[in-house]
């Protein structure tokens, strides 16, 4: 395995950018995952990587090696398809042993290492079986096994979980995680799948309209998110809407004073998760903020509910609050009091224009 | 009531069905049928009902040498024609389904352009070039009725069936099977023989099974191009009929029809051409 160095990473196609300035530094042994919504550059860059686009400028390290123009084949990195492409004329040996035998591996320490790898993967018994005889689970831990068998400097997974059900994908994932972490397997993982991400990551990297927005571990993205984009898609957030008249004064469009912590004044978003709003009927103690408003709307998510409170006719918060027993539950219509730290808001520069889903707009 | 009418219905539907399919296969089979009977008659003159069997006519196209020698040069043609017509239309095939450039649609016409035209009308042009090509060499070229200008003419007609199959075969194939095969550290080269030919072999072979067939059959065409001396075995039945009609006529074309069925059943049992055609 080895360390993999992406830098200033571009694909152009006329004028428009599928990747652009792409910097990313994967540590030998280190589980990276390329984030975000389908058409932001993550599959690209994946794809720069295994050699199957050519860049339009920038460069990919692999270990020592500059390996920007070379061709796939002769890049040593193990990639899991999406749709797990195994050879369908080929058995489950024979499709594992192929890139032994593209790197002339003598017959008998192939045979043993294709034994080993589909071991690794649980798969043993099912060597002399064609992959249509397989499950879907058991076709993706074949691919798996063939991308590792040869001693890949990179394993790179494109979307590897997307077309299992829900309950094997919970088990795949950590299955994956568990052999990349004994195996110490320098990984790049593709997914929009933000649960996948966060789940499996040592760091995570965000992407949005083929730009890198955001490197950083789970805890970094959630709590200090780079921008907009990143605190609407890393985890949820309701947006409040105005300028900042100091660092350390925000004033919404419906004109309330919010205490923050902010950087240069001028037209600005604050982005709050759901869970840090706090919610009671009496004024709350101990918040930094704390406004009055009337429940609007509440979903009943089980374990969770989620109210909607508008704070004045242009502001409105999403609180998500747990469902106890003896707890309060407030219901639509209801006048409560909203309250949150200024640690727990994350204050962007500049007008929303791209607003978030749930930035809902003023009655 | 309504049950019983539905009963009805359905009875009555699937005695139709039945009937027509029937009908079909029996329109289809009584040609050959027939065919493969007559040849088997004792008697010269193909008439009803029959004063007896006996493999006499067999033994009459064996000796008869224009039968032979026909035989030979079809199947000689067919397997040439076939083999260059696989050299040139795979790769056409790849090219076609692989790039984007421009003229592609028309070059994709033109590869299937010998399959719309009659054969009489391509045999025609290409007698009538082959007339202007030697013209203009001076007679250093002599291809008329040579067996070149009839293999050319052949490979012509085996080409549309082996660009039409390959085409519907790759259409098919998934291509990030290759970008695996790269990934795994084979060359372009290595990846078309171990990966993607496997992969549309189906319609390799089919394609090749349909232009032989094609060429082996070919009568227009070839009456334009064939040269003294040299004729295939549809041109000798074809000279053969016109003076006399016995039963070694179906006799030669029973074993044609063996050919051909067997070279399907062989065929079939590496690749299902149902799955292809």
């Amino acid at each position: 395995m080895a360390r993999l160095q992406l830098n200033q990473l571009s694909k152009r196609y006329g004028d428009f950018f599928a990747a652009s300035d792409v910097t990313l530094d994967v540590a030998d042994g280190e589980f990276l995952v390329l984030l975000g919504p389908s058409g932001c550059g993550k599959t690209t860059t994946l794809r720069m990587i295994a050699g199957f686009i050519e860049p339009t400028s920038g460069m990919v390290r692999l270990g020592d090696n500059d390996v920007t123009r070379l061709p796939a084949w002769k890049r040593n990195t193990g990639l899991v398809f999406q749709s797990y492409a195994l050879f369908p004329h080929l058995t489950v040996n024979q499709n594992v042993a192929f890139g032994l035998e593209m790197r002339k591996t003598p017959k008998a320490e192939a045979d043993k290492r294709v034994a080993e790898a589909l071991e690794l993967v649980r798969l043993g018994h099912l060597g002399d079986r064609l992959p249509r005889q397989l499950s879907g689970g058991q076709q993706q831990r074949v691919a798996l096994a063939r991308a590792l068998v040869f001693r890949p400097d990179v394993l790179l997974l494109d979307e590897p979980l997307s077309n299992l059900d829900a309950k094997l994908r919970q088990e795949v994932r950590v299955e994956i995680r568990r052999l990349q972490q004994a195996l110490s397997l320098t990984t790049v993982m593709v997914t929009h799948d933000q649960e996948e991400a966060l789940t499996m990551a040592d760091r995570l990297v965000v992407m949005s309209e083929g730009k890198v927005r955001q490197v950083g571990t789970q805890r970094d993205l959630y709590e200090r998110p780079a921008d907009r984009f990143v605190a609407g898609f890393v985890g949820r957030s309701s947006f409040l809407e105005g300028s900042l008249e100091t660092p350390d004064r925000f004033r919404t469009r419906g004109g309330l004073a919010v205490a923050c912590r902010g950087t240069t004044p001028g037209p600005a978003g604050m982005a709050l998760r759901p869970e840090r709003v706090m919610v009671a009927p009496e004024p709350l103690a101990g918040a930094d903020n704390d406004f009055p408003g009337e429940v609007e709307f509440v979903s009943y998510l089980g374990g969770l509910i989620d109210l909607h409170i508008r704070l004045s006719p242009a502001d409105l918060v999403i609180a998500q609050i747990p469902n106890r027993e003896e707890g309060f539950m407030p219901k639509a219509g209801d006048r409560v009091h909203v309250g949150w730290t200024v640690a727990s808001a994350s204050v962007f520069p500049g007008a929303g224009e791209d607003a978030d889903p749930t930035d809902l707009p003023p009655a | 009531m309504t049950g019983l009418m539905g009963f009805d219905r359905r009875v009555i539907g699937r005695w139709a069905l039945t009937t027509a399919a029937a009908l079909t296969m029996l329109y289809i089979l009584l040609p050959l049928i027939s065919v493969i009977w007559l040849s088997f008659y004792r008697q010269e003159i193909p008439s009803f009902p029959p004063e007896g069997y006996s493999l006499h006519w067999y033994g009459v196209i064996a000796g008869n040498q224009r039968f032979v020698d026909g035989l030979l040069l079809s199947v000689q043609l067919g397997v040439s024609a076939t083999a260059i017509g696989l050299a040139v239309g795979v790769p056409a095939a790849l090219c076609l389904s692989r790039f984007r450039f421009p003229g592609r649609e028309a070059l994709n016409n033109v590869l299937l352009l010998p399959l719309m035209v009659p054969g009489v009308v391509l045999g025609t042009a290409l007698y009538v070039f082959h007339v202007e090509a030697e013209i203009a060499t001076g007679g250093n070229l002599p291809i008329i009725g040579s067996t070149l200008g009839l293999l050319s003419g052949h490979v012509l007609v085996v080409i549309p069936w082996i660009v039409r199959l390959v085409l519907a075969s790759l259409a098919g194939f998934d291509r990030t099977l290759e970008e695996a095969a790269m990934n795994l550290g084979a060359d372009r080269w290595t990846t078309f023989r171990r990966i993607t030919m496997p992969g549309i072999l189906p319609g390799v072979v089919a394609g090749a099974m349909f232009g032989f067939v094609a060429s082996f059959g070919n009568l227009e065409m070839s009456l334009f191009l064939v040269g003294p001396g040299r004729t295939t075995l549809p041109i000798a039945i074809l000279q053969y009929l016109e003076w006399k009609i016995d039963p070694s006529i179906a006799a030669v074309s029973v074993v044609q029809i063996v050919l051909i069925g067997a070279a399907m059943l062989i065929t079939d049992r590496f690749v299902k051409i149902s799955r292809v055609v």
